[in-house]
């Protein structure tokens, strides 16, 4: 057989992803995947698959639980741990609140994201993982522009932007002293369209509410929110039926929905080519501020 | 925006390259003129700049706002670190690393050269050929790039003159003629301001007949170095599931470093040397006929050999790579702490981590004349330099200018585990 003399770009971007998955198998004692059910998450398990098999991924799932969610991402999540036979770990931060860890935000903008970042430190270190994986991707937004693969983080969960490692060829250092825990990103040269192509490419399997679908939905500071239980409507607020897609999914409470009739993935691919929009401009959380997410990032946040 | 025709995009290629140049040479604006004219910069982020721009008091969208991202440096006017930025056009998909001007330069400029396939080094047209041009032009062949794109930016500033940039284009050949030898460049005058030559062609400069820089990303050929290269894998990870499927699986992942592996072919295990033939290849579910350069594969082996993380599976052919305990290496030290010669520090080469003593430093280069200097006693942040490099264990590698991934390591501090310098093995 004659080897093309060159990989395509979503087969080098998951030969990369591979590599870095194996290289957190390989330094880490304690690593985790962080999965929010979202399709960054979904790629990075599937990746991680693909990195072991035939053996079973060698690091648990762990889903920090707004208490916000979309049924079907739930329901998805379940389907997904039996089928790869993965341990599930739920950090809840309905019970960070309880316990009085956090304190839940008021108000009709009041976002679960913030109080998740206490949550998730919390556990990464109740059961000490010393590298949590996770799906972010350096063209989300610009602070995440600047991430490393292997990102440091001090006892505190911090993010300290002048102090990260300089990340040469293929040389990820994952050395660390006690207490210091490592963010792995392996998809990190991944953009919107990449993921899209590629889970078209390999067929992978999406929860349903990322394709289109009616809701009962209300509109807010120029986007779409679903009409949640969770979701405190304003006087002038009206909730009426639309046909919506996902195109991001976090939290109940800062997921714009997209006005959409995409029902295949061809459909999506062909949507994300024609907007004019960045998928986190449906991030409510991301527009508090122009550096909100460098904020967040600093504090912890992944 | 990208391509729409979902065929097409599966077929597409990836080129990384690496953007280097001095303070105010309009890096940013190139950068965030590529972006914007290959429409991969979205509505809300040009509002966003829009906005920044305004309160900036500046009277035009400013592009470089586009790649300038933590607020400490807005506020400042500065990079402070390598960024990435991605783009695509029909043909291909990009990754820019982009790397600061100022403060820390080698070491920034080192990391994104690393991994790149090409790199653009600016001009200022009224400048000239400056001290930093020497520079990175230097780090990008000494990191083996083989393609180096110089735009001589601002041409809109000079009045668009032939004989300014002819000038220009012959004061670089005279000073980079010592170490341009096998490396391919191209030398474009633009405005990035102004779009000439980027991604259109310049009506003021129809002089130019050469291709735009855009012309130039697109078609330079980003070539994996095979058919002649001798096979080199190094084993990332041993994988034995715990299943009666497959109880007596034993797979060895890894990524091709450089070559081709294909079932029955004869290879080594090095550093020990056992011989044996790679029964199987596969990715997942999928059986392989073969696995050329780059490319994340799980190898399975005829002889039940002991093999390990560390161990590079190569070819039994000739082509064998060299095996050393003792090494000459071109640093690029990066910490605050001086490197001495007498140091400790853990070497981390392809998937092994050894210890390693610098027995010596041999010479430095001066970054501004490239001269070597001798009798150096310690090496500082943004140094390079050959030193002598000694590790507890043989280590099986390639030169650096052969095999960028067998020839290349990485020192780390035995006490704050930080990465303190890059190493070229010579």
């Amino acid at each position: 057989m004659k080897i093309p003399n060159k990989l395509t770009h979503l087969r080098e971007l998951e030969a990369e992803s591979m590599y870095v998955l194996r290289e957190v198998a390989a330094q880490f004692d304690r690593p985790a995947i962080l999965f929010s059910g979202g399709k960054d998450s979904i790629v990075l398990t599937h990746l991680a698959y693909k990195a072991f098999y035939p053996a079973q991924i060698p690091f648990p799932l762990v889903h920090i639980d707004t208490g916000h969610n979309f049924e079907e991402t739930i329901q998805y999540r379940d389907a997904l741990v039996e089928k790869l036979g993965a341990r599930l770990i739920v950090g809840s931060v309905q019970e960070s609140i309880d316990q009085g860890r956090v304190k839940e935000e008021t108000g009709y903008n009041a976002s679960r994201n913030r109080p998740q970042t206490v949550t998730l430190l919390d556990t990464i270190e109740k059961y000490k993982f010393d590298a949590a994986i996770g799906g972010v991707r350096r063209d989300e937004e610009k602070a995440r522009a600047k991430e490393r693969f292997f990102s440091h983080r001090d006892e505190f969960g911090q993010w300290d932007p002048r102090n990260q490692r300089p990340e040469l060829w293929g040389l990820y250092n994952g050395c660390k002293n006690v207490g210091e825990h490592f963010r792995v990103f392996p998809i990190s040269n991944w953009t919107e369209m990449d993921v899209w192509q590629y889970i078209y490419l390999e067929n992978i399997e999406m929860p349903s509410i990322y394709f289109t679908h009616q809701r009962r939905v209300f509109f807010r500071d120029g986007q779409w929110l679903a009409a949640e239980p969770c979701m405190k409507l304003k006087p002038d607020e009206t909730v009426e039926t639309r046909q919506v897609r996902c195109r991001t999914i976090g939290d109940i409470s800062c997921t714009g929905l997209t006005l959409s009739r995409a029902s295949s993935l061809e459909e999506i691919i062909n949507e994300i080519a024609a907007t004019r929009l960045t998928e986190r401009g449906s991030r409510a959380d991301d527009k508090r501020s122009e550096t909100a997410m460098e904020d967040r990032k600093i504090a912890g946040y992944f | 925006m990208e391509n729409t025709d979902t065929k097409g995009y599966l077929d597409m290629e990836l080129l990384r390259f690496t953007t280097a140049g001095s303070v105010d040479d309009g890096k940013s604006t190139l950068i965030g003129r590529l972006l914007y004219d290959s429409k991969s910069i979205f509505e809300d982020q040009l509002e966003a700049v829009e906005a920044a721009s305004r309160s900036c008091e500046n009277e035009e969208v400013n592009l470089a706002l586009l790649t300038d991202g933590l607020r400490s440096e807005r506020e400042q006017g500065i990079t402070i670190d390598v960024a990435y930025r991605y783009f695509a056009t029909p043909k291909r998909k990009f990754i820019i690393a982009d790397m600061p001007g100022h403060i820390q330069y080698t070491r920034n400029m080192v990391t994104g050269a690393s991994t790149a396939d090409l790199a653009v080094i600016l001009i200022d047209a009224r400048n000239g050929v400056v001290e930093q041009t020497v520079r990175h032009s230097y780090i990008a062949s000494l990191l083996g790039i083989s393609h180096i794109a110089v735009c001589v930016n601002k041409m809109d500033l000079v009045d668009y003159s032939r004989t300014v940039f002819e000038e220009i284009r012959s004061a670089y050949r005279r000073m980079s003629a010592d170490f341009i030898s096998g490396h391919i460049h191209f030398i474009i005058p633009i405005s990035a301001k102004l779009r000439d030559n980027v991604v259109d062609r310049s009506a003021p400069m129809a002089w130019y007949d050469g291709p735009t820089l855009m012309e130039l990303l697109e078609t330079v050929p980003v070539n994996r170095p095979q058919e002649h290269m001798g096979l080199r894998f190094p084993v990332q990870y041993v994988i034995r599931p715990i299943s009666d499927r497959f109880h007596d699986f034993r797979g060895y992942a890894g990524r091709v470093a450089s070559g081709i592996l294909r079932p029955g072919e004869e290879v080594v295990i090095l550093p020990r040397g056992q011989r044996t033939r790679i029964s199987g290849i596969s990715l997942a579910k999928q059986q392989l006929e073969a696995a050329g350069t780059g490319e994340s594969v799980t190898v399975e082996l005829s002889d039940d050999i002991d093999v390990s993380r560390g161990d590079l599976i190569a070819s039994a052919d000739g082509k064998e790579p060299l095996i050393a305990q003792n090494f000459r290496v071109t640093v690029c030290w990066f910490n605050q702490k001086p490197l001495r010669a007498g140091n400790r520090y853990l070497i981390r080469h392809t998937t092994q981590q050894v210890q390693g003593i610098v027995k010596s430093i041999d010479s430095r280069i001066d970054i501004e004349t490239l001269e070597e200097q001798t009798g150096v006693e310690s090496l500082a942040m943004n140094d390079i330099a050959t030193v002598s490099l000694k590790t507890s264990a043989a280590l099986a590698y390639d030169p650096y200018p052969v095999n960028r991934v067998t020839g290349s390591l990485i020192f780390i501090d035995p006490d704050t585990f930080e990465t303190v310098g890059a190493g070229m093995i010579i």
